[in-house]
């Protein structure tokens, strides 16, 4: 389905088309200020010259092609896995506080992986990557089967809470594990926290594809995720298998989740507040929230990832505490601005 | 407050005093149990004691018979040990049952809601920061809390509490400080992440009386006024309305429980760590025990006790040559729990 330019000529839609390449722009300069912005400041032209002309030798170059380029490229990939997942969740929920972190999903992804390193003795990336996609749906399974329990269904408090609860059982597994191998422990320990630094190229173009198929799934699914918008039993009345549209954007977003989770720790908060923010340009429909999610995460993950970088030299702090410490505010006003009967 | 005078029929009081009997065979039974934990508590151990002379240990500093090597595995080794895994496992499960009635949902319990993390983030914060250990550790730990706490009430507080609120806000709390916690451990050296998760997963080791003490002092205080306070808690799941219909006033009644449950909370969490899941399963296991929809904070106590208690047996004992800390037996029952009110609740239909 081409679900991304519904009908033509409206301005309204020329209007919002203009909003996504303006926002592409911004995913631009973000990179651009990811590429040029570090501990170490390197004049542009070395920047460019790196580019287009490299030289082995200089450090400059080196630090811009083996550091800044994989962290932009991982950047741009995961932001928009992140934000791609975050809006096909809140909306195959209904639920406005659908997230993969606020679900356990990354909590999942990571109890599998320090399974695999401290039962296994897994070091190979490329095994990292399966069990980050095991862990993260089969606790997506179990906090929507928790969730849905009971006569009134999933509401999204009790998807929160049950999230919250998988989550913490997932901590204390993982912290178990951790507490009786230090081994473990210390590899393990720089993964946990989301980041884009130090993120190995390989694991990226391993989890490409199942990005690229989650996205297609998450761009195809707008017009499937509007029906339901509009509550199960108009969606069944219009001609929708509500199930098989919820479950294939459940899968979508489960990929997205595993794939971003496996490529740079898990990372919080993005994909619950960038569909907020999109929503506020394009209204409710998701044929138009979920290409602007793809651009506008990555666009805030970079930002945060660059504001990392600056804000403790020489040092720098990891972007999922970044993406936490400005996500979890963000959420905090959208729970207290919202009337009780939205939640 | 027993003040539903228009039903004071036949029927209800012989109902009533039903439940009372059940909730009083439930509490014996448990009593039992804790003590049967206990016993084995006494007796499981490396050093092999006969029953005899744990006995007289027990009992030395009033005899004044001593045996110095008996006297001091039972008096400075497993007593402290037992009564600190009684005590916090009372005490997280007072917590537990309080936010879990006040909030309405049997999944908002502290170390959900993002009050643990506070503590934690604090205790992780004066390990690897600042260095300190004990008391000091403890105190820090109290402070984190009580600051979860307070953070959570300001920031849900709009024209009222509203339970949903509470919860969605503490759960991001919560999110705040495990990002603190997580930066925290990228800038330590390895030895201080390894101390702070070992203070992480929550253990009873190092039972000493200055850790017990402050525990015991604050529950003697809270835990009669959370009793007292508590026999409105019945009618608050009601609706405030029909709360305050019956006679009970609401907002001092819920704003005093709730600060007996952070308080619990806090010094049980200094005292052994954030153990999971004993404030989180207590509460619905005395549920199940007394087969009603009725809140009963003796019986929750009860078991967190015999909870923390025979998750200690197993933490240390089930692994031969192995000292878990009980943290990981508590957090496996929780995650098992979590499933079996899944598999329970699709199979009777009730709401989680």
């Amino acid at each position: 389905m081409a679900t991304t330019s519904p009908f033509a000529g409206n301005q309204r839609n020329r209007r919002l088309a203009l909003g996504l390449a303006t926002l592409a722009l911004g995913v631009g300069a973000a990179a651009f200020l990811s590429l040029t912005q570090g501990a170490r400041p390197i004049p542009l032209e070395a920047v460019w010259a790196a580019v287009t002309a490299f030289d082995a030798n200089s450090t400059d170059h080196r630090i811009v092609w083996d550091l800044r380029v994989p962290r932009t490229l991982i950047g741009v990939v995961v932001g928009a896995a992140l934000g791609l997942s975050g809006a096909l969740l809140q909306g195959a929920t209904r639920n406005p506080l659908a997230d993969s972190s606020i679900l356990g999903i990354n909590a999942g992804a990571a109890a599998c992986v320090v399974f695999g390193i401290y039962v296994f003795g897994i070091t190979s990336l490329r095994i990292y990557v399966w069990l980050a996609f095991a862990g993260a749906g089969l606790t997506m399974l179990l906090v929507y089967s928790v969730a849905a329990l009971g006569r009134e269904g999933a509401t999204p408090v009790k998807l929160a809470l049950a999230g919250a609860a998988v989550n913490a059982a997932l901590i204390s597994v993982i912290s178990a594990v951790l507490m009786m191998s230090p081994n473990t422990l210390d590899q393990v320990r720089f993964w946990q926290v989301g980041s884009l630094a130090g993120r190995d190229m390989t694991v990226l173009v391993q989890v490409l594809p199942f990005l690229a198929v989650g996205a297609v799934v998450a761009l195809a699914s707008g017009r499937l995720l509007d029906g339901l918008s509009m509550g199960e039993d108009v969606a069944r009345a219009l001609g929708q298998r509500v199930e098989i549209s919820r479950g294939l954007a459940g899968l979508g977003a489960v990929i997205l989740a595993g794939g971003a989770t496996a490529a740079a720790g898990p990372i919080a908060f993005i994909g619950l507040t960038v569909p907020h923010m999109a929503r506020a340009f394009t209204g409710p429909s998701y044929r138009w929230i979920l290409p602007y999610s793809m651009l506008l995460a990555p666009l805030l993950l970079l930002a945060a990832d660059v504001i990392g970088r600056l804000i403790a030299p020489p040092g720098e702090v990891q972007v999922g505490i970044v993406t936490a410490a400005i996500g979890a505010p963000v959420f905090i006003a959208l729970v207290r601005r919202r009337k009780l009967a939205e939640l | 407050m027993t003040s539903i005078s228009a039903s004071g029929t036949a029927g209800i009081a012989a109902a009533r005093l039903r439940l009372d009997r059940r909730t009083r065979s439930v509490s014996i039974a448990l009593l039992a149990a804790l003590a049967v934990a206990l016993a084995l508590a006494m007796y499981l151990g490396d050093f092999a004691l006969a029953p005899g002379d744990i006995v007289q240990a027990l009992v030395s500093p009033f005899t004044g018979i001593k045996t110095p090597g008996a006297d001091f595995i039972v008096l400075n080794v497993r007593l402290p040990r037992a009564v600190l895994a009684i005590l916090s496992g009372a005490a997280f499960a007072l917590s537990g049952s309080i936010f879990q009635t006040l909030l309405r949902n049997p999944l908002a319990s502290p170390d959900i809601i993002g009050i643990s993390s506070g503590a934690s983030a604090a205790a992780v914060f004066c390990i690897i920061v600042l260095g300190w250990g004990g008391a000091l550790l403890s105190a820090g730990a109290v402070v984190g809390a009580l600051a979860a706490a307070l953070a959570i009430y300001v920031l849900a507080w709009r024209d009222g509490l509203s339970p949903f609120r509470v919860v969605l806000i503490g759960i991001a709390v919560a999110a705040i400080f495990g990002a603190v916690i997580s930066y925290l451990f990228t800038r330590a050296r390895i030895f201080e992440v390894q101390q702070a998760m070992g203070w992480l997963i929550g253990s009873l080791n190092a039972a000493t009386p200055g850790k017990i003490l402050p525990l015991a002092l604050a529950m003697l205080v809270l835990v009669p006024a959370a009793l007292v306070l508590s026999r409105g808690l019945a009618a608050l799941p009601l609706g405030d309305d029909t709360a305050k219909g019956l006679g009970v006033r609401v907002e001092p009644t819920r704003l005093g429980l709730i600060v007996i449950a952070v308080i619990l909370s806090a010094f049980a969490t200094a005292a052994t760590g954030p153990v999971a899941f004993v404030a989180f399963v207590s509460g619905p296991i005395a549920r199940r025990l007394l087969a009603t929809g009725r809140v009963g904070l003796v019986p929750s106590m009860l078991v967190g006790a015999l909870v923390m208690t025979a998750s200690d047996l197993i933490a240390q004992h089930a692994v031969p040559s192995t000292q878990l800390p009980v943290g990981v037996v508590t957090g496996l029952l929780g995650a098992t729990f979590l499933i079996w009110l899944l598999v329970n609740a699709n199979r009777t239909g009730r709401t989680a």
